[in-house]
């Protein structure tokens, strides 16, 4: 009886811990999401709030920290158990560091309003934060679901989230070379692309952290590409 | 977990909850005229009220052995050959909108097709919470698993992969049965129309003005300068001509485009034989092969060859990916089409290559063809009354049908654009 009320307690903060970080994946897609409607709209207001929203992530990070250190001296956990703490310690920190990353683009918004840009810009910008958050929510859906056998499509679209930045890269160094007055705003976006792409690698990371979490091992790396010629996927992969 | 023990498990889980709404049917038969009454005031009894009464009602009704509960014996004895073997699974099956029974730790229990088929893995004993991230979800599932209300309702919208938007109801089902539901209603439609109004605007009148500009342009030099030459007047009309063309096609892309992102999900498809349907696709842009004066050539596998889907819109697809290979890939002379089976991919895709040898695409435009208006040299393609929307369009329909788009190219040596359908 005894020991049975234990374990159950244990599993609670256990679970707290995972509950904790699915709310903080909510917190930071929806930060991220709306950081770039402010941008594509020129919505201070909103990005304000994505602003001010970053706090709570923060403020949840700095909790699971604790619970963890807590468990860990209390239960002294081993094997699954010890990776499942772990792997919260890790993802938490993921998940505030996207949350920085679309408070740093919501912070550019009035910057970037001030000199309107060509609509295409925006529409690359979109299909990039597109699939970063497609990345990201596949990812945290693995979290839920554990099933960590098709999780190589993080890989794919890591790749694909590479190129299209590398593309909008290209193209804001063209209008910055045509005319000196784009540079400043471009430059904003230029940051605003670079952060989207890195919110795809913190996705890819805690991507890994779970494999390793439900495995035990590290995910295979990358296969070699079959050939040189240029090529891109492009699809809304379901897992 | 394999999914034979999920499968077992879920059974398990269902006679459960069946057991208990039989212990609980005097308060259930309460929950009914509640729920009915609720949902009656709200926007009258959909579907999913009348489903959610019938598997209520049938939890009552169900025949019973013990002696006081005789008067719902007599009605058991009326209902009974109709609700005998009804199940909570196919209760739950029957109603078109997604729905999930989940239990107190917030787990699943069961998920009806229709909620499998909107957000995917929702295996029974994964947690819900951490499913539905959405900070609004998470405070709603929350404050009815810890018994602060009964019911609630909020909206939800997903962004990605496809947007769509929810009203949301979770409810605790009946009192004590420890079970809780969550049914989804779709708004998207109401939403979408909203934003393809506006959207639909926006587009078109940025598009449509340099058509509009070079039109009105050549019509004052017609009436001014050129009044008098023949040669120029012909040449105009021309280029006038042109450019109408192009606007009836931005705007039949743009509406199609449209139609499409009104309605994400594929209706039930039908089976669809791909060599016939590419075939079709050829003989349909004969004309324009042979007015580019393109060859084409088909290497297609000798099996018959079946995919799901909407016949139109694939076609659609073949017929963008063609034209364009015809049009762009034009100073290769040649088109080469090929179908491969689901044997010939390790992940057992069957794919249909479009490959043309003209002047290839650039690496850094690749991963952007498919964005609303995008094209890499704008002038060669409104020489050729593009509108940019094709590819969007092909993107789009494929991720209807779960299918994916992948280009290569090498510069100099013209583009392949490939359609992988996923194994059926
Ligand atoms: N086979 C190809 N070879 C080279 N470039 C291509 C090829 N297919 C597409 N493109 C490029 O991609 C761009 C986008 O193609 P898409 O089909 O979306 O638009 P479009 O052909 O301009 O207009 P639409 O198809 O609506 O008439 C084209 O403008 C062209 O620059
Ligand atoms: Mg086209």
């Amino acid at each position: 009886m005894q020991s049975h009320h234990i374990v159950s307690a244990y599993d609670d903060e256990l679970k707290f811990l995972t509950r904790k970080i699915a709310a903080m994946g909510g917190h930071a897609e929806r930060m991220v999401d709306q950081a770039i409607v402010a941008l594509v709209n020129a919505d201070p207001e909103l990005a304000q709030q994505v602003v001010r929203d970053d706090a709570t992530l923060d403020e949840a990070e700095r909790e699971i920290d604790d619970r963890a250190i807590v468990i860990i001296a209390k239960r002294q956990p081993v094997a699954g158990d010890l990776r499942e703490i772990i792997g919260a310690i890790r993802i938490s920190a993921d998940l505030e560091r996207v949350g920085d990353l679309g408070k740093n683009v919501a912070k550019r918004v009035v910057a970037v309003a001030e000199g309107r840009q060509p609509v295409s810009l925006y529409r690359g910008l979109q299909a990039l934060a597109e699939l970063a958050l497609t990345q990201l929510k596949e990812v945290l859906d693995v979290y839920a679901s554990r099933s960590v056998e098709r999780i190589e499509f993080v890989r794919d679209r890591d790749n694909q989230i590479d190129a299209m930045y590398t593309s909008l890269f290209r193209e804001l160094l063209t209008y910055m070379m045509e005319d000196p007055r784009n540079i400043t705003p471009c430059t904003h976006l230029l940051f605003c692309a670079k952060n989207i792409e890195r919110i795809g690698d913190h996705a890819t990371n805690i991507a890994e952290t779970i494999y390793y979490v439900v495995t035990g091992d590290q995910m295979p790396p990358e296969r070699p590409k079959q050939d040189k010629t240029h090529r891109v996927t492009l699809a809304v992969d379901t897992q | 977990m394999t999914e034979a023990s999920n499968e077992k498990r879920g059974r398990r889980m269902m006679r459960l909850f069946i057991h208990r709404f039989r212990q609980n049917r005097w308060m259930l038969a309460a929950a009914v005229v509640c729920v009915l009454a609720v949902h009656m005031i709200a926007d009258g009894a959909g579907p999913v009220a009348i489903a959610i009464a019938v598997l209520l009602v049938c939890a009552a009704l169900a025949p019973s052995r013990m002696p006081r509960e005789r008067a719902a014996e007599a009605v058991a004895a009326a209902g009974h050959h109709a609700l005998e073997g009804m199940s909570g699974e196919h209760l739950a099956a029957a109603v078109t909108d997604p729905l999930i029974v989940f239990d107190g730790d917030g787990a699943i229990v069961h998920a009806n097709q229709a909620a499998f088929d909107a957000f995917g893995n929702l295996t029974p004993g994964i947690l819900l919470l951490l499913k539905f991230r959405a900070p609004e979800m998470q405070e709603m599932i929350q404050s009815v698993l810890f018994g602060r209300v009964s019911s609630r309702e909020i909206d939800y919208v997903e962004r990605v992969p496809i947007e769509r938007a929810f009203r949301v109801t979770a409810s605790a089902v009946g009192r004590g049965t420890g079970l809780y539901v969550l049914v989804f209603k779709d708004q998207s439609e109401a939403r979408r129309i909203d934003r393809m109004r506006a959207d639909f605007i926006a587009n078109a009148s940025h598009e449509l003005r340099t058509p509009l500009a070079s039109i009105s342009g050549f019509v004052e030099t017609l009436r001014g300068p050129a009044r008098d030459d023949a040669a120029a007047r012909d040449h105009f009309l021309q280029i006038m001509q042109n450019q109408t063309v192009r606007m009836a096609r931005l705007i039949d892309d743009l509406l199609s485009l449209s139609r499409l992102e009104m309605r994400p999900t594929l209706k039930p498809g039908v089976r669809i034989d791909l060599r016939g349907l590419v075939q079709n696709v050829i003989d349909s842009l004969a004309p324009l092969a042979a007015e580019t004066g393109v060859s084409i050539e088909r290497d297609f596998p000798d099996m018959t060859l079946e995919v799901y889907g909407d016949r139109d819109e694939l076609f659609q697809v073949f017929e963008n990916l063609l034209e364009n290979a015809c049009k762009y890939g034009q100073s290769g002379g040649r088109v080469a089409i090929s179908i491969a089976g689901p044997l010939s991919s390790p992940e057992g895709e069957t794919t249909v290559t479009i490959r043309d040898f003209g002047p290839g695409i650039a690496e850094e435009h690749i991963p952007r063809l498919t964005e609303r208006f995008y094209r890499v040299d704008a002038g060669a393609s409104r020489a050729q009354k593009g509108t940019g929307l094709g590819l969007a369009i092909v993107k789009h329909i494929l991720a209807r049908h779960n299918a994916r788009l992948s280009i290569r190219s090498t510069l100099g040596e013209g583009a392949a654009f490939t359609v992988h359908f996923p194994p059926a």
